[in-house]
C-alpha cells in the first residue's frame, strides 16, 4: 500500500534511546543530546524542524506549565483555600485572593465544595514543581452543569487542532459549549444527545491521533451523526 | 544452589539442553505493549514458559509521603509472585526475596528514568508474575522498562536484561527451571544498550574469573536481542492500531 509507506515516513515512531540525529541541531522538547548525538527521551513521534529536532509524545502525564488553562476538581477544603486536582502528579493549592469573590476566613464551603468542577489558569510553577493557580482573569470560573470527559493529556493538541479548527468544528456542529484544558480534562455543557455525540468524537480524536486528515474525518463523522436540529 | 545429587541429565551427548537448546540459545521470547487499559503504561512478556506482566503508574504524588525526594523522582518497583505461578502453590504476600528483587529492579531502572523531571514523585511499577520457570527478575525488569515507555516516563533508554549460568560444566545463556534448580551458578544481567552499562548484576553459585567473564559476555550479547524484541513491542504498538483501523474503514 503505496499509501500507507508514505504515512509511515511522514510519522516515525521513535522509541526512548534511540538515535535520532548526529548534528548541531537544537535537541528540542522530548530529546536530550549526548557528546553531540541526539536521542529520543520517551516513546513519541520525531518531529524534525530545520533548526530542531524533537519528538511528540504519545502518552504520558500533565506537566504544569505557566499559562496552561486546566480544568480542575476541587477535592479538599481549608479555610483559607481549595485543593484542585489538576490531573497532574501535584495538587495545587486555589488561594481566596486567587477567586473573582470575596471570601471571609472560614466561609470557603459557601461558594465551592468539593467536586465541584472548575476552570483555571496555571500562574507559577516552581523548581520543585509547587503549582499556583488562579480564577481572576477573564473567562474563568467555576463550571455548572454539563460533563467532563478526560483524555491523554499528550492528546491535547490533537482535540484542538490547527489554530482551533478541530475544537471550532466540533463547537459548531454539535452546537455544546466547550472547554478544553491543558491537562487533558474536556468540559462540555449542551443538549444530552449532542454532548454524547462530541464525547463519541473527542474518543474518535483520542484513538486516532497518531494519523493523519484526522479533521476531515471528525468532520464526516459528525456531519453524518448530526443530531436533526441541531 | 551445588545441586541435590540427580541423574538428570542437564546437557545430552550432543551438546544440547533438556528443552533442545544449544548452550547460548534463548528461551523464545514474546512482549506485548500496552495492554491493561487502567495502567497508565503496561507491558506483558512471554519468555520460554515465564509469563510477567508489568504495570506503570505515574509519576503522581509520593506516598508516603516521608519517602518524597524533592529533586526527583522516586521508582518504587513493586515484584509479585502469584499463588499460582509455581507448582505447589507460593504463599501470597510480600517475603524475603521479592523484596530484594524489587529493590534491585528499582535501582536498576532508577539509573535509566529522568528522575530530576519529576520532583517529588513517585513512579510506581508493579510486576505481577503469573507463570514462573526461571529467570523471572530478567523477565520482570524487561517488561518493566517496555512498560515505562508505553507510559510515556522519560528515559535515557531501555533496559534490556537476560541471565547467564553455569550448567553441568557448561556456561549457558537464560537457564531454564530444571538448569536452574540443579545447575552451578546463575548471573542474571540488566544491561543499558545505548551506553554499554550493566545496571544490574547478581551471581548465585560460584564461577572461575574465565567462566564469569564468558557469561556475562554471553549475557549482554543476548541482551541486545531481547532490546529488539523491546523495541519492536513498542512500535507496534501504535503502527498495528493505524492498520487495524484502516481495514475497517
Amino acid at each position: 500500500m503505496g499509501s500507507n509507506d508514505s504515512k509511515e515516513a511522514a510519522r516515525e515512531i521513535v522509541v526512548p534511546g534511540e538515535l535520532l540525529a548526529i548534528s548541531s541541531k537544537r535537541a528540542g522538547p522530548g530529546t536530550f543530546s549526548e557528546g553531540g548525538k541526539i536521542y529520543a527521551a520517551h516513546l513519541g513521534i520525531k518531529s524534525v524542524r530545520p533548526d530542531s529536532i524533537s519528538v511528540v509524545p504519545l502518552s504520558g502525564q500533565y506537566m504544569p506549565m505557566r499559562g496552561d488553562l486546566v480544568v480542575g476538581k476541587i477535592i479538599g477544603v481549608g479555610s483559607s483555600n481549595w485543593l484542585v486536582d489538576i490531573n497532574s502528579p501535584y495538587p495545587s493549592p486555589l488561594h481566596v485572593n486567587e477567586v473573582p469573590w470575596r471570601v471571609e476566613f472560614g466561609e470557603t464551603r459557601k461558594f465551592m465544595s468539593v467536586g465541584d468542577i472548575v476552570l483555571l489558569k496555571i500562574v507559577g510553577v516552581d523548581e520543585i514543581k509547587r503549582i499556583s493557580v488562579s480564577m481572576q482573569d477573564h473567562g474563568l470560573r467555576k463550571l455548572t452543569g454539563g460533563m467532563v470527559v478526560e483524555l491523554s493529556p499528550s492528546k491535547v493538541p490533537r482535540v484542538i487542532g490547527k489554530n482551533g479548527s478541530m475544537i471550532q468544528t466540533m463547537k459548531t456542529m454539535t452546537g455544546c459549549r466547550i472547554y478544553v484544558g491543558q491537562n487533558g480534562r474536556i468540559w462540555i455543557d449542551g443538549e444530552l444527545d449532542n454532548m454524547v455525540l462530541a464525547v463519541k468524537a473527542i474518543k474518535m480524536i483520542e484513538d486516532e491521533a497518531h494519523n493523519l486528515g484526522l479533521t476531515e474525518k471528525v468532520k464526516r463523522f459528525l456531519e453524518e451523526n448530526q443530531v436533526k436540529g441541531a | 544452589m551445588g545441586g541435590a545429587p540427580t541423574d538428570l541429565k542437564l546437557i545430552d551427548e550432543r551438546g544440547l539442553r533438556l528443552d533442545g537448546r544449544r548452550p547460548d540459545e534463548m528461551r523464545p521470547l514474546k512482549i506485548e505493549a500496552g495492554v491493561l487499559n487502567k495502567a497508565d503504561g503496561s507491558a506483558f512478556v512471554e519468555w520460554g514458559m515465564n509469563k510477567v506482566m508489568a504495570a506503570v503508574y505515574g509519576p503522581r504524588e509520593c506516598h508516603p509521603r516521608h519517602l518524597q525526594n524533592t529533586e526527583r523522582a522516586l521508582v518504587q518497583c513493586h515484584y509479585n509472585m502469584a499463588s499460582f505461578s509455581v507448582e505447589d502453590r507460593k504463599r501470597p504476600g510480600p517475603d524475603r526475596r521479592s523484596h530484594e528483587i524489587s529493590k534491585i529492579l528499582s535501582e536498576a531502572l532508577t539509573h535509566v528514568v529522568f528522575t530530576e523531571y519529576f520532583p517529588r514523585t513517585s513512579i510506581d511499577v508493579y510486576i505481577e508474575v503469573l507463570q514462573a520457570n526461571a529467570g523471572t527478575r530478567c523477565a520482570g525488569l524487561t517488561a518493566a522498562s517496555v512498560a515505562l515507555a508505553d507510559a510515556g516516563v522519560p528515559m535515557r533508554d531501555l533496559v534490556a536484561s537476560v541471565a547467564a549460568g553455569k550448567v553441568a560444566n557448561t556456561i549457558v545463556l537464560d537457564l531454564g527451571k530444571e538448569e536452574d534448580n540443579f545447575g552451578q551458578a546463575d548471573i542474571p544481567v540488566g544491561y543499558v544498550p545505548r551506553t554499554d552499562e550493566v545496571v544490574l548484576l547478581q551471581m548465585d553459585g560460584d564461577l572461575t574469573r574465565e567462566e564469569f567473564d564468558k557469561g556475562l559476555h554471553m549475557a549482554v550479547g543476548a541482551c541486545k536481542k531481547v532490546y529488539e524484541v523491546q523495541r519492536d513491542a513498542l512500535k507496534r504498538r501504535y503502527s498495528a492500531r493505524a492498520e487495524g483501523q484502516e481495514e475497517g474503514a
